[in-house]
């Protein structure tokens, strides 16, 4: 019985974990999709979206939604003019250059930050007391509370717009195929713009999350979820969506299993290897469709 | 695709600039001014401790400063020159080289971490430049293989001592007969103090029931945490540094952890009660190297904040102290020869620094005191001052 | 084809004039000794820059874990020289083979993958060697492996660079290079014409693997003091950046770019608060005005003087 109550308890910390991975990796996916680049900057993204959110609480005193707004926001304005001025002149160049560029700016947003706000790490104050519910001797908190029934929300919206509006069958069509979207009349440059608008959006999310689930934020804590969001989203398929939420949540919880009974030391090298083990089974990712190859 | 000659004059002259500037980068520095005394400050100013790096340059940085503002050394002035070293090894040997070599450092005072220390110390003995550890504990920074390395000094005590104080306290203050410990593996700091706690605690007849260990930059413990509540021990100990400290006991407590959590000096910031919040922090126990209740300590902690605007943490006060007795053992020397300078470190006797007063021993470590601090709260109470057997 | 051409014959001379000037420099203590130790990090990371181009560049495989491979030979070789004191040149060697073998059982399984998800596989298979040696405590766990000898200088390591660069310089323009480079342009196409793909992938691992341990092992002997840290994948898309930035698919463009990013790093170490902002904000206008890399294709020898001193042929590759 108490193997089992741990186990659950292990579920529940992993879930968590992995809804965070989730909305991370949903923008990772969404840039994957239509432009083929790997974002190494996304998990930056995320961080400044942690600070942007951290000044909205301590320095304008505004509550845990309207700073989520304003972060949201913020950080999704920011991710469009990354996109302008980093990613769009290089729109014909090798894929490899694109992708150095993302490295840099990457760098760039690391330590310009650091270069503000100083390397130490700041301090969320403490968002909403101790609310906890234990149920038969699991424990869920509020934050946990929170964090899952944003995402939700979250998902279901994006859900709808990529389904339902315009906009995202425009986004569906251009993550098709780019040039026969633009023959379709389709400025794939807008809708390439806005990808990176509601990409950055959610993770910025995350990272205002994050700073109130763990309580502390500081200039490198994107690198290394960016790379596990980056590992998600090619579990699940990259380019597809329910692939980043469904990869998230797996490696959320392998995380937790393997630090709550192996030993957290090997938690990454776990998390690597189911990546392997899934893509020699499937080279294309969870959802991934093997693409014929054209000759 | 062919080169222009146009891009290929840019690119001449871009070779040409970065030449030129190597050439002035190796001029800079030197032998330096008459009236100056270079000390190279080699710290983990970008990287993944940045943070711990950067709060022991802002400290030597204040102690410097107060130094040059009442006039200096016998009318010289300390001229600070600062090394990035990336919070890596190999980069930590390529800043020291550069301070020696380039900017003439006659002391170097740094890096933080104690993997960085090691591998600066050999550079620094084949150059006969002393260096000043602020922070690095493992008794291996100043011994190597029974030998006392003749140029590094440290201004911080040692693991064992702080391990054998805590394992004391559990066992005979808290009455505690198991414990569970719980280390960071990416730190030679952490695993020492472990092992040392481990065996000081078994030897007490205490039982260790579980050791768990996670990496720096974590954050979520609650899996390991879930493990280590099902141990259901009297204590846990948790030698780490604060910002991963915070994070735990903040988890711990969620988790209904409720037993005495204890820690180590890395415990010693006010971030820790910032993240992990006043009601979870009651109930734990920390040694560090000063109280902040103490009278002797209080000009240091004023004037740190007001330069900074904030209080100390436990990095920047041994920052703060490297520099004093950088300060002390200039002034003794009465030159900037390094030799001597090694001579009057080996000589700091009754030094009066920010935490407190210290003599060098002869393995190079500083005698002093631990303290062990309650977090009561929402504040810290001192509950025993230990000086080394 | 001969092993050695005219061509490499001056080359060969025009490297040991520059390796002569560089000695003498550093013999009569010119140059300080904080350019002595970047000029050996350049030599390294030359080796590791050219030999990531012969994955990245000519065979057009997306590595992205150079740094464990480094790891391996840099780990192999400190054992041997600092348990079993092994002679400094063997030990090298034993990092090669090591590094060398681990890049071929890494190429097997994940050949299978291609582009971007090649790419994160290899990252994570670095990821893993780099976490293992992080739980060995025989090499000293994460604090590091201690009291490494001293044995890199840098004739040592510019010869070994010389090797390297002249190794694959000819591989390129072997049999085994022209698959690799018909495996870039067109994978499907070459193994239609008859190119058995999978050997040529594997090589390409295996030798880019093996040179990069070689890299390691000279690397870890010049620090006294290696940790796991130092091979983060950080540290392989440092070197991707040199490939990338000197041009995929020229040795001349490797050689550059592991100059001019070890070469920024060092000349910006006076402004630490800096360095990174700059590194990171020359990167991107590189990229936008030499998307293709500094040299692209193209090799020094390709050049108007440089023609004129070589006779021309036998290069037609890109």
């Amino acid at each position: 019985m108490e193997v089992l109550q741990q186990v659950l308890q292990q579920l529940i910390n992993g879930i968590s974990l992995g809804s965070i991975y989730a909305l991370i990796a949903l923008g990772y996916t969404m840039i994957y999709g239509i432009i083929k680049l790997i974002n190494f900057a996304h998990g930056d993204i995320y961080m400044v979206g942690a600070y942007i959110g951290f000044f909205a609480i301590t320095q304008a005193h505004l509550s845990i939604v309207p700073a989520l707004l304003i972060s949201f926001v913020v950080t999704g304005c920011l991710g469009m003019v990354i996109e302008k001025l980093a990613y769009k002149p290089l729109r014909h160049a090798p894929r490899i250059s694109v992708l150095i560029t993302a490295i840099g700016v990457s760098f760039f947003l690391e330590y310009t930050s650091m270069y503000f706000v100083s390397p130490t790490p700041r301090t969320f104050p403490a968002m909403f007391g101790d609310v906890a519910v234990s149920i038969g001797g699991i424990v869920i908190n509020g934050q946990q509370m929170l964090i899952l029934g944003i995402t939700a929300v979250l998902m279901i919206i994006l859900t709808y717009i990529v389904q339902k509006t315009k906009t995202g069958k425009a986004m569906r069509a251009a993550s098709f195929d780019v040039e026969t979207a633009q023959l379709m009349g389709i400025d794939s440059d807008r809708i390439i713009s806005y990808t990176f608008g509601i990409g950055s959006a959610l993770a910025a999310v995350a990272g205002v999350l994050v700073g109130v689930y763990y309580n502390s934020i500081d200039p490198l804590m994107g690198i290394m979820p960016g790379m596990k969001a980056f590992v998600a989203a090619v579990l699940g398929g990259i380019g597809i969506l329910p692939g980043a939420v469904v990869g998230g949540l797996i490696l959320g919880v392998v995380e937790a299993l393997v630090s709550g009974f192996i030993s957290s030391t090997f938690r990454d090298a776990a998390a690597f290897a189911i990546l392997i083990l899934v893509l020699l089974v499937r080279p294309a990712g969870i959802f991934g469709k093997d693409v014929k190859e054209k000759v | 695709m062919k080169f222009g000659s146009k891009s290929l004059k840019l690119m001449a002259a871009a070779v040409g600039v970065a030449l030129m500037g190597s050439v002035f980068a190796g001029c800079g520095g030197g032998a330096g001014k008459s009236d100056e005394i270079t000390v190279g400050a080699n710290f983990e100013l970008t990287g993944n401790v940045a943070n711990y790096g950067s709060a022991s340059m802002d400290g030597l940085k204040l102690a410097v400063k107060e130094c040059n503002d009442a006039g200096g050394i016998n009318g010289k002035k300390i001229n600070l020159v600062s090394a990035d070293n990336k919070s890596e090894a190999s980069e930590a040997v390529n800043a020291a080289t550069k301070l020696i070599s380039d900017d003439g450092a006659k002391v170097i005072i740094g890096p933080a971490v104690t993997a960085n220390v090691i591998a600066e110390s050999q550079v620094a003995t084949d150059s006969k430049v002393p260096v000043i550890a602020p922070d690095a504990t493992s008794p291996d920074v100043t011994v190597e293989n029974g030998t006392v390395k003749p140029f590094i000094f440290r201004s911080c005590f040692i693991d064992p001592q702080q391990g054998t104080v805590m394992a004391k306290f559990a066992s005979e203050n808290l009455k505690a007969k198991t414990a569970v410990i719980y280390v960071d593996n990416s730190t030679d700091y952490s695993k020492s103090l472990g092992k040392v706690f481990k065996e000081k605690f078994e030897a007490a007849g205490g039982k260790v029931l579980d050791q768990q260990a996670f990496v720096a930059k974590d954050t979520d413990f609650k899996a390991t945490l879930t493990t280590l509540k099902a141990a259901n021990a009297d204590v846990i100990f948790v030698p780490a540094y604060y910002e991963e400290v915070g994070k735990i006991v903040k988890q711990a407590r969620e988790l209904g952890i409720t037993c005495p959590i204890l820690g180590t000096d890395g415990w010693d910031d006010p971030k820790v009660a910032d993240i992990a919040g006043a009601d979870a922090l009651n109930n734990t126990y920390f040694s560090t190297h000063f109280s902040d209740k103490d009278d002797s300590v209080k000009d240091f902690i004023d004037a740190f904040n007001k330069e900074y605007g904030h209080a100390p943490n436990v990095f920047a006060a041994l920052g703060y102290d490297a520099g004093k007795m950088l300060i002390d053992a200039i002034k003794r020397a009465g030159s900037d020869d390094p030799e001597k300078i090694r001579q009057a470190l080996e000589e700091t006797k009754d030094l009066k620094v920010g935490t407190g007063t210290i003599t060098i021993d002869k393995a190079h470590n500083p005698i002093k005191p631990a303290v062990i601090l309650e977090n009561k709260g929402g504040d810290r109470v001192m509950v025993a001052k230990i000086m080394p057997e | 084809m001969k092993f050695l051409r005219r061509n490499d014959l001056v080359m060969l001379g025009i490297g040991i004039v520059i390796f002569a000037v560089l000695q003498v420099l550093i013999t009569e203590r010119i140059m300080s000794s904080f350019w002595q130790l970047n000029v050996i990090i350049i030599g390294i990371n030359v080796i590791m820059a050219v030999s990531l181009n012969l994955i990245n560049g000519y065979t057009g495989q997306f590595s992205l874990g150079h740094a464990g491979f480094m790891a391996a030979g840099a780990y192999t070789s400190v054992v041997l020289t600092t348990f079993f004191h092994w002679p400094f040149a063997l030990a090298l060697l034993a990092g090669a083979v090591v590094a060398g073998f681990l890049g071929f059982l890494v190429g097997i399984p994940t050949l299978r993958l291609r582009g971007d998800y090649l790419a994160i596989a290899t990252i994570g298979m670095s990821e893993i060697i780099r976490i293992c040696i992080m739980n060995i405590d025989y090499v000293g766990g994460a604090a590091g492996f201690k009291g490494i000898p001293h044995n890199t200088t840098f004739a040592w390591v510019f010869f070994i660079m010389l090797f390297a660069l002249f190794f694959i310089k000819n591989f390129v323009n072997s049999d085994g290079g022209r698959a690799c480079l018909a495996i870039r342009e067109n994978e499907v196409a070459a193994e239609s014409m008859g190119v058995n793909t999978t050997k040529y992938k594997v090589m390409a691992f295996t030798i880019g693997a093996a040179f990069a341990g070689v890299a390691g092992g000279l690397f870890a002997h010049s620090f006294y003091l290696i940790s796991p840290n130092s091979f983060t994948f950080m540290q392989s898309f440092n070197y991707l950046i040199m490939v990338v930035l000197g041009g995929l698919g020229s040795i001349t463009g490797s050689i550059a770019g592991a100059f001019v990013v070890t070469f920024i790093s060092a000349a910006l170490a006076n402004w630490p608060e800096f360095r990174m902002i700059i590194y990171a904000l020359a990167l991107i206008l590189l990229m936008f005005y030499r998307p293709q890399g500094l040299f692209g294709y193209m090799e020094i020898t390709d050049f108007g003087p440089f023609r004129k001193i070589l006779k021309k042929g036998g290069r037609n590759d890109a």
